[in-house]
């Protein structure tokens, strides 16, 4: 079984899951800041590869994947470093980048590679579902890979249900239709969004992303989904100094 | 051979909406509505006589009779420079402004370059009395200070983009940005055939008025609607699209399009994107990009500000796959000196981007008696600074 698939059949809820770059802060660091997540309580990775252009991130995980890109990071170095991730890792780990990047490594290829370094799942956030579902559904499956899809509060309930039929790990739930790195909150709009998701019974588990920073915030989004996803507040807390001392202390507002 | 979208947003290997799913119900808004919208007789009412009272269209087109003397061919300039603000932008934004009205927006956002998409969206902003963002690269403010300050006295409010270059591509990423937070009320004038389906095809049908008044021209001067070239510069591709639109059926007229090599296309200074780069994804469509092996945006050079953009348009792309037109490119110092030709031999100063379509007439061999159609996109008042540098005036 899919280590993703696992997860949440063990875990139903506060599902922690830690996205950063790789190649950041140092160019080696991928994989030591993937074990030490692991050490310190997360319970799902999301591993960014840097692209030159992310329209959908805000200015905190832009900056961090263009020092990685600056360091010389790329998707070759990136299946390099991961190859000694399942020594240490067990946790389920997704790759997150740019649909670009990928297709110029080629699609079936990079299946491949994640399959081999044991990569569970990808978030590739401007592949489009219809282009996914028509080209590239079968090279994922072959490689036993989840693709997971964004909800946001515009999405139609005809396309969430499309997006439920066509995913196999979890579907990641945007708290505002936002880049990354806004603040959530947790309004009556978003209430009634998250409420009207979970109203739909959805196949597959759901996870809550985008502006969670803190475990107030993190709370409010495992009220409503399996769990929540922190990124941009992971990436400043890691910008300078030690780095397990910042994991473990950033862990430990979450994980106490 | 199909050149033009077909139902799915494709021009054969090209196009589609590669956007994250936030921007989703905002284009999928526009592509379930943008033809509606513009075939409608009422829009099609208000969108033509704003083009013939405000920005003064028909252009002309202008048989040059010293520049066709020298090249030995009837060389006819298509005076797109003679628009309102200066360009062929302002066909667009005039267009996508009354369907943003159309669609309820109540907020409008750009990106620019050179500046002239910027100051052609704030003269509509002003226009409508709608509230105008551009985001413009930090280095792109500073060379081309005098278009800043037109859109700030338009009433618009200019954004530095100081992520990755600070140049055009780095504005369209922070105006698509703007867009994701913004989903609701904003309309994004995207000032080029590219971008996410629908764009490219809405942006070529509003600038698809340059050949359309071409060929009656063109009929009313030689007889004849179909001239031998029809020659225009390309950097995203709205005036060459617009240019080539009503000629890309007309098989036996050969269109040409001409980037801008910048330094040379072997120096690593170019925008020469046929020639450098490959197919790939591209602010929301596939398309042709200057790209690493690793597919991290290259980013190009060129004299000319509106030409310095990595990619083209996906139906670009498809017609320089399909080799129905050809690309070629020519360098800063050529572009310059046919500016300073077009300048001393017709009195007619053109934009940068333009002179790099005039320069490649000093390529091509003719035998006399062929019509050739230049479309001279813009003017040149922008671009004093770089002709007074480079020529010491």
């Amino acid at each position: 079984m899919n280590r993703i698939n696992k997860i949440f059949k063990e875990k139903k809820n506060n599902i922690l899951s830690i996205y950063y770059t790789a190649g950041y802060p140092g160019l080696g660091d991928t994989v030591a800041i993937a074990a030490a997540l692991e050490k310190a309580g997360a319970d799902m990775l999301e591993i960014g590869f840097p692209y030159s252009d992310p329209v959908a991130d805000g200015p905190v995980i832009q900056a961090s994947s263009k020092l990685s890109l600056d360091q010389g990071m790329d998707l070759n170095l990136l299946f390099e470093q991961l190859k000694e991730l399942r020594k240490t890792v067990t946790i389920p780990v997704l790759l997150m980048g740019y649909v670009n990047p990928v297709l110029q490594y080629g699609v079936e290829r990079f299946c491949k590679a994640c399959a081999e370094v044991g990569v569970d799942g990808c978030i590739v956030p401007d592949l489009p579902m219809v282009e996914y579902e028509e080209f590239y559904k079968d090279v994922f499956l072959k490689y036993g890979l989840s693709n997971i899809f964004l909800v946001t509060p515009q999405t139609s309930v005809e396309r969430i249900r499309k997006i439920d039929s066509l995913s196999n790990g979890f579907i990641y739930l945007l708290s505002s239709s936002a880049t990354t790195g806004q603040n959530l909150q947790v309004s009556d709009t978003t209430e009634a969004y998250f409420s009207r998701i979970a109203d739909l019974k959805l196949t597959n588990p759901t996870m809550i992303g985008f502006g969670i920073s803190s475990k107030e915030t993190f709370d409010k989004a495992c009220k409503y989904a399996n769990g929540g996803i922190i990124g941009t507040a992971f990436v400043k807390a890691i910008e300078a100094g030690n780095l397990e001392e910042n994991i473990e202390a950033f862990m430990t507002k979450f994980t106490s | 051979m199909n050149y033009f979208v077909n139902e799915k947003g494709y021009y054969g290997d090209f196009g589609g909406a590669y956007i994250p799913e936030m921007l989703y119900p905002n284009v999928e808004e526009l592509r379930q509505n943008y033809l509606k919208i513009i075939e409608d007789a009422a829009f099609q009412k208000e969108f033509h006589a704003l083009l013939k009272d405000y920005v003064g269209r028909p252009s002309p087109l202008y048989l040059a009779k010293r520049l066709s003397k020298k090249y030995n061919a009837n060389i006819f300039l298509k005076r797109e420079d003679l628009n309102h603000t200066g360009a062929h932008k302002i066909n667009n934004t005039i267009g996508q402004i009354l369907l943003a009205e159309k669609l309820g927006k109540k907020r409008i956002i750009a990106e620019t370059g050179a500046g002239q998409h910027g100051v052609a969206t704030a003269t509509v902003c002003a226009l409508r009395g709608l509230e105008c963002v551009v985001y413009m690269g930090e280095i792109d403010i500073q060379r081309q200070a005098p278009n800043v300050a037109r859109m700030k006295m338009l009433g618009a409010k200019v954004i530095s983009a100081v992520s990755g270059s600070k140049t055009l591509k780095d504005a369209t990423n922070e105006a698509m940005r703007d867009w994701i937070n913004n989903p609701v009320d904003t309309h994004y004038i995207i000032g080029s055939v590219v971008g996410p389906h629908p764009y490219p095809d809405m942006v070529a049908i509003f600038q698809s008025i340059i050949s359309e008044e071409t060929k009656k021209q063109l009929t009313e001067q030689t007889g004849n609607d179909q001239p031998d070239y029809v020659l225009a510069c390309v950097g995203g591709g709205s005036n060459a699209m617009g240019m080539f639109y009503h000629f890309i059926n007309d098989e036996n007229v050969k269109l040409i399009a001409i980037e801008a090599a910048g330094k040379g296309v072997s120096t690593g200074f170019s925008a020469a994107t046929t020639f450098l780069g490959k197919e790939g994804v591209l602010h929301g469509s596939r398309s042709i990009l200057m790209q690493t092996a690793d597919g991290q945006v290259v980013e190009p050079h060129s004299v000319s500000a509106g030409l310095d953009y990595p990619g083209i348009g996906p139906q670009h792309a498809h017609l320089f796959k399909t080799t129905r037109a050809a690309y070629v490119s020519v360098t800063d110092n050529e572009a310059l000196d046919a500016g300073l030709l077009c300048t001393q031999m017709e009195g007619i100063i053109p934009a940068i981007e333009s002179a790099h379509a005039l320069a490649h007439l000093e390529k091509m061999k003719f035998k006399g008696g062929e019509n050739v159609v230049v479309c001279l996109s813009g003017r040149g008042d922008k671009d004093m600074d770089t002709y007074m540098k480079h020529f010491g005036f």
